[in-house]
């Protein structure tokens, strides 16, 4: 079980605490199992033979004890909450230190909004459970064994009753996990249903009242309530059923105490005492009985997320530095690709195939094609989110499985298609892959990137916030300032992943123009959907099917390949492909 | 054991939502409790129920102490010489200097010489175990119909915000966030489902348990009963105490877990930035920071909430060794009997547990009041106008439309359309150009009445629009939008959306009209494919000619075409293009245009920029006028065409 893997490794470090909470916890329970006790010795020795004073001097030593278990327990809460919260922080920390060791396959295996919840939710379930075990769980089983060895010293043979008891217990409580938790799944898709419906509704909204289908959306939405009506129904009342149940056999097992008790007081076999101290224990029995059901129910969910959060401590990520990276000459950002090939795990047919070119530093090379290409993915293999399936990419002349990731990194400035700025101010960003960049330089890295005239409009300019994402500017000047990012970086190899979409044809004019003088040192590789963006490119790389179809310069591919021509005419019209 | 609710829950201490409170609380409870109206006789039943059940079990204890006495008589008689009577008993042990005994049995039903009278406490128990008996079967009753209340009452409310749905005008959807739409009709219902399901029971249950319990315990010993209840003020004192500590930890709690997500969020968003740009030491040395901030607050807020039980613990067994003490003396006084000590320890036992369990479901019941205001607040959110009640007799749809000096803007202080005036023929096409942002999809929400004009007219086939039923309006329409919605069923169904009871016929013309049914048959499963939730087992180019074919099917007299490109790859675009194109012949159509070809061959163009129509005109009148469509021209389409010629 990946919970109980989880919770061995993961407690290692805090095996002198746990072991603390245990012994605490048995105290406790020890102390708990002994006022029963004291009670009987009030009966026999106090009450039936009229010795008050023996009365008071138990009840203070009850007292005494009271005060010390609760002593005790607040000691054993102290180091159950550092110990749970404690594991919670590390594997928070687990899980981050290896996201970032990742790769684009593993980012993409998993997705970032599943590795979020990895590591919030997830880890939650996990320091909840772990802190309810060390609380609860723990005890449960100290008191049960416990109850029993006490319940057995009262009275042996009253003991027997507990053999009928406890069973017809977990008979009940297993039967009705058995037969609830299938139902609950059954609630859970009933649910996701109906939440599905919704969001359909509300994302569709114009299309449903466009061709006026709001009856027809009711209609699904009714059936879909009905259903989770139905199974919740259901699973409510398997559940108002247990707890009636239960109580019932707790306290009919208390009502055949009174009468076989009474019979062996009658029979001078037993001291009544003991009955009223056997009353409590059954009845502790029986409590931590029911704790350790309540805590069975709690498992399932912890372990699913512990599934989930060692599936991401476990991956290794398919690409890491070599043990002994080559060191490149001084770099000047040229790539090579011979006859480069890449299929995804598994995938039946190559994303990209024989691809062979070179780009070179101070030259555009614009690589374009339609969606699924495998332009994106083209870029990934320069700077190692994948790495080639087969042939070889070269970057400085060395072949970049050979390169420290953090050397080739420093050479790339990247440009993603979404872009992305993080929380912080303007500068922050700006100074994300360099931080010793001056204020003019960031200045001009912004006028280049066309963004100088509204960072100036802003209130603190470059002391400007920027929430989250950048949501807090427009799609264009997101794209910009991400542009203005990796110019502060001055990297020998510039990436631009189709990031001048949000910008409006003049703005793109001015900022290629700008950019052009600015990359007179690097090499830049463009990919495009726009042709509008590339029509100036020294160097015009065409994919289709994973191959290239065509290389050159705008007019001669419009000669030469009848893809990008294609391309063209869908785009400007016949007139521009012509 | 408490009841499943709907969703994932976990209450305070693992805490997945952060602990939120109602804003009108009374006005939230009132029409909380006005929902549950219809489910009075119910109610009333679960009630009785309830009460006589635990009526039932509490009294109970009662008569196990007098099982208990009738034991502790016989132990004691058999003590006792027989044949004496009880006085001769007291005299005869007084008379052997057990003078504290002699109390005992003076105040007691003792027998001298009898031992138990097994009959009387068979009977006894029997009638005990009864009353458990029914008392459970009560119960269970009682949780069974209020199953069935909790269960009724959250499904009619889900219809109602379903209901309301599509009632609301395009403004809500457009003017909140769609996620907290859709958390407050998923999220927060779920949260109510829970409240209700195990609130209301238990409530229910643990306020006539401490009533019961209360009237029982002062019945038995009134001084008892009030060194008991001295309790209860200290116990809700110690857990207010403790409360309102941890309250501030759990607050800090959900501070920082906010801060760590949200760098988590932005890290692994920006998984590759922080790759090549060198950031991953520096921002491990962030989380390191961030993560260690929440555990602190964690720690505290797990340890303050933790020492509550163990309080309780010992306030509950104060109140026990000073009852068994103090009753231990009064039952050696004589004062009061064993039996009776016996059951007032259960009672105070059974006292203390509902006490914390309302302490404990306040917590859920408050963040169940938060999320009813939250639906509240979205069930009275206003509403669309109704349609005028005497509609004209629509006309059969040609495609005629006429827009007569239309005013319109979103926000009153911020002009967007003004006087407006347009005349298309039937089977004519409007181009709508502009820069992207530039509100292209304003025309669009007017002439499908998705948004209602401030002034003008439009007419359709010579109808005021106003004067037609949304629905009539809405019918004459077709749409085709970038954004392709599909909703997971099949791809039959999904085509069939256009028309209410479209025969198969239909579907499969349509199909072959918008090239559907090429693709389709490709598909193992045919029309019968099911598209899962975001439809993302078909491609984006695929999706849209879905679209077109549900429009084809709809057949409408005017079309509202989005002609964008982006995300198809070149094949699937010349077949969208084509489809497009049969699509519109001789029908009226209102283009949102990126192709030169659309746009130049349009027989009007409206063109807009920053959500106003600011031109208007045929291409050659808007070249002539050298205004800003002309600029827009020139950078985007002849750029292409000057490297081209």
């Amino acid at each position: 079980m990946a919970l109980i893997r989880m919770m061995r490794e993961r407690l290692a470090r805090y095996r002198g605490p746990v072991a603390l909470v245990v012994v605490l916890t048995a105290l406790q329970t020890a102390v708990g199992l002994y006022l029963p006790n004291l009670t009987a010795n009030i009966i026999n020795d106090g009450i039936a033979k009229g010795n008050i004073s023996y009365i008071w001097d138990t009840g203070g030593l009850m007292l005494g004890l009271t005060l010390v278990q609760g002593v005790v327990a607040v000691v054993a809460v102290f180091w159950a909450s550092r110990i749970s919260m404690g594991v919670g922080r590390d594997l928070r920390d687990a899980i981050f230190r290896r996201v970032l060791l990742f790769s684009a396959r593993e980012m993409n295996h998993f997705g970032t909004p599943s590795l979020i919840t990895r590591n919030t939710n997830d880890v939650q379930q996990i320091q909840l459970f772990l802190q309810m075990a060390l609380t609860i769980m723990v005890g449960a089983p100290i008191m049960m064994v416990g109850g029993i060895i006490m319940a057995l010293t009262e009275d042996a043979t009253l003991s027997l009753l507990l053999v009928v008891a406890v069973p017809l217990m977990a008979i009940v409580v297993g039967t009705m996990l058995f037969v609830a938790v299938p139902q609950f799944q059954a609630m859970q898709v009933k649910i996701d249903r109906i939440n599905q419906v919704l969001r359909e509704q509300i994302t569709g909204v114009r299309v449903i009242r466009a061709f006026v289908r709001s009856g027809y959306e009711t209609d699904r939405f009714a059936v879909a309530n009905a259903n989770l009506t139905h199974t919740g129904l259901r699973v409510n009342r398997i559940f108002v059923l247990a707890f009636p149940t239960l109580m019932g056999i707790m306290n009919l097992t208390s009502v055949a105490v009174l009468w076989f008790g009474g019979g062996l007081i009658g029979r001078g076999q037993m001291p009544i005492g003991n009955m009223t101290a056997f009353l409590a224990y059954i009845l502790q029995i029986l409590m931590s009985v029911l704790m350790a059901v309540m805590m069975v129910i709690l498992v399932p969910r912890a372990e699913a997320s512990a599934e989930r959060v060692n599936a991401v401590i476990a991956t290794v990520p398919a690409i890491a530095s070599p043990p002994d990276p080559a060191s490149p000459p001084a770099s000047s950002g040229r790539i090579e690709l011979r006859n480069v090939g890449f299929a995804y795990p598994g995938g039946e047919h190559p994303v990209l195939e024989g691809l062979s070119f070179e780009l070179m530093p101070g030259q555009t090379s614009a690589i374009i094609g339609g969606t699924g290409v495998g332009k994106t993915t083209l870029l990934g293999l320069i700077m190692r989110s994948f790495d080639v399936t087969s042939g070889g990419l070269l970057v400085d002349g060395v072949d970049v499985r050979e390169w420290a990731l953090d050397d080739l990194w420093a050479q790339i400035g990247l440009v993603p298609q979404q872009a992305y700025l993080f929380s912080g101010t303007v500068g922050d960003n700006l100074r994300f892959g360099r931080d010793g960049a001056s204020d003019a330089e960031l200045w001009h890295a912004l006028e280049v990137a066309q963004a100088s005239d509204f960072v100036a409009a802003m209130g603190g300019q470059l002391e400007a916030t920027i929430d989250q994402g950048g949501t807090n500017v427009s799609g264009g000047q997101r794209q910009r300032l991400s542009i203005a990012r990796a110019l502060v970086k001055q990297p020998r190899i510039y990436l631009f992943d189709d990031c001048f979409s949000a910008l409006d044809a003049a703005t793109d004019a001015r900022l290629r123009a700008a950019l052009k003088a600015e990359t007179r040192q690097s090499s830049v590789v463009i990919v495009a959907q726009r042709v509008s963006t590339i029509l100036s490119a020294e160097q015009i790389i065409v994919l289709d099917g994973g191959r290239v179809v065509g290389s050159g310069t705008h007019a001669e591919l419009l000669t030469s390949c009848t893809a990008y021509r294609e391309i063209v005419a869908s785009q400007l019209g016949e007139e521009a492909a012509a | 054991m408490r009841g499943p609710g709907a969703g994932p829950r976990v209450g305070p201490g693992g805490g997945i939502s952060p602990p939120q409170a109602a804003k009108d609380l009374r006005a939230t409870l009132r029409q909380l409790v006005g929902r549950l109206r219809p489910e009075w006789g119910a109610i009333v039943a679960s009630v009785l129920l309830a009460a006589t059940g635990i009526a039932l079990v509490v009294i109970a204890p009662r008569i196990i102490g007098t099982a208990t006495n009738v034991i502790f008589n016989g132990v004691l008689g058999k003590t006792l010489p027989a044949g004496l009577t009880k006085a001769q008993a007291v005299a005869y042990l007084r008379a052997h200097g057990e003078g504290q005994v002699a109390q005992l049995v003076s105040g007691s039903g003792v027998v001298p010489g009898k031992g138990i009278d097994l009959t009387r406490l068979g009977e006894l128990l029997g009638v005990v175990a009864l009353l458990y008996l029914v008392g459970a079967v009560f119960s269970w009753m009682q949780g069974f119909i209020m199953a069935g209340v909790a269960q009724r009452t959250v499904q009619r409310m889900r219809r109602d915000v379903e209901d309301k749905l599509s009632r609301l005008p395009l403004r809500y959807f457009d003017s909140h966030p769609h996620g907290d739409v859709l958390s407050r009709v998923t999220n927060d219902i779920d949260n109510i489902t829970t409240t209700i399901q195990q609130g209301l029971s238990q409530l229910l249950t643990s306020l006539l348990t401490i009533i019961g319990v209360l009237a029982m315990m002062l019945l038995l010993s009134p001084v008892l009963a009030v060194i008991s209840l001295i309790t209860v003020p200290l116990s809700m004192g110690v857990t207010l105490l403790v409360a309102r500590r941890s309250q501030v930890q759990f607050g800090a709690q959900w501070q920082r877990t906010g801060s760590v997500n949200s760098l988590v969020e932005q890290t692994h968003t920006g998984h590759a930035l922080v790759q090549v740009y060198g950031r991953s030491r520096k921002v491990m040395e962030d989380f390191e920071k961030e993560n260690q901030g929440l555990y602190e607050p964690s720690f505290r807020a797990q340890f303050l909430s933790g020492i509550i039980q163990p309080a309780m613990l010992f306030l509950a067994n104060l109140n026990y060794v000073a009852i068994a003490a103090l009753g231990g003396y009064w039952v050696v006084s004589g004062s009061m009997t064993l039996g009776d000590i016996q059951a007032f320890i259960q009672y105070s036992r059974q006292f203390t547990n509902p006490i914390t369990q309302i302490a404990s479901q306040m917590n859920m019941l408050q963040s169940g009041l938060a999320s009813a205001e939250r639906v509240f607040e979205f069930l009275g959110s206003e509403e669309e106008a109704p349609d005028l009640a005497q509609s004209v007799v629509a006309p059969a749809p040609i495609g005629h439309v006429l827009l007569d000096h239309v005013y319109f803007s979103y926000q009153p202080d911020r002009p967007l359309i003004e006087g407006f005036t347009l005349e298309v023929e039937p089977g004519q096409t409007v181009a709508i150009v502009g820069p992207t942002g530039a509100g292209k999809t304003t025309v669009v929400n007017l002439l499908m009445r998705f948004y209602e004009i401030d002034s003008g007219h439009i007419y359709l086939d010579g109808v005021d629009s106003q004067q037609l039923t949304r629905e009539e309006v809405r019918s004459r329409f077709g749409m085709v939008l970038q954004d392709t919605w599909l909703f997971a069923g099949s791809i039959l169904d999904n085509i069939a959306y256009g028309k209410v009871g479209a025969d198969p016929e239909d579907v499969l013309r349509a199909a072959q009209a918008a090239f559907v049914d090429q693709f389709v048959r490709t598909l193992p499963e045919g029309y019968e494919t099911l598209l899962d939730g975001d439809a993302s087992n078909i491609s984006s180019g695929q999706r849209q000619l879905l679209t077109i074919a549900r429009a084809f099917l709809a057949d409408p007299a005017i079309l509202i075409l989005d002609e964008a490109t982006s995300n198809v790859d070149t094949r699937t675009e010349v077949l969208i293009q084509e489809a497009m194109a049969r699509l519109r012949h001789g029908r009226t159509s209102f283009v949102i245009a990126h192709r030169l070809s659309t746009i130049r061959n349009a027989d009007s163009i409206v063109v807009m920029d920053q959500g106003r129509i600011i031109e208007q005109g045929s291409h050659p009148q808007l070249m002539e006028r050298r205004g800003f469509y002309y600029d827009l021209y020139q950078s985007q389409f002849t750029a292409a065409l000057d490297v081209a010629s």
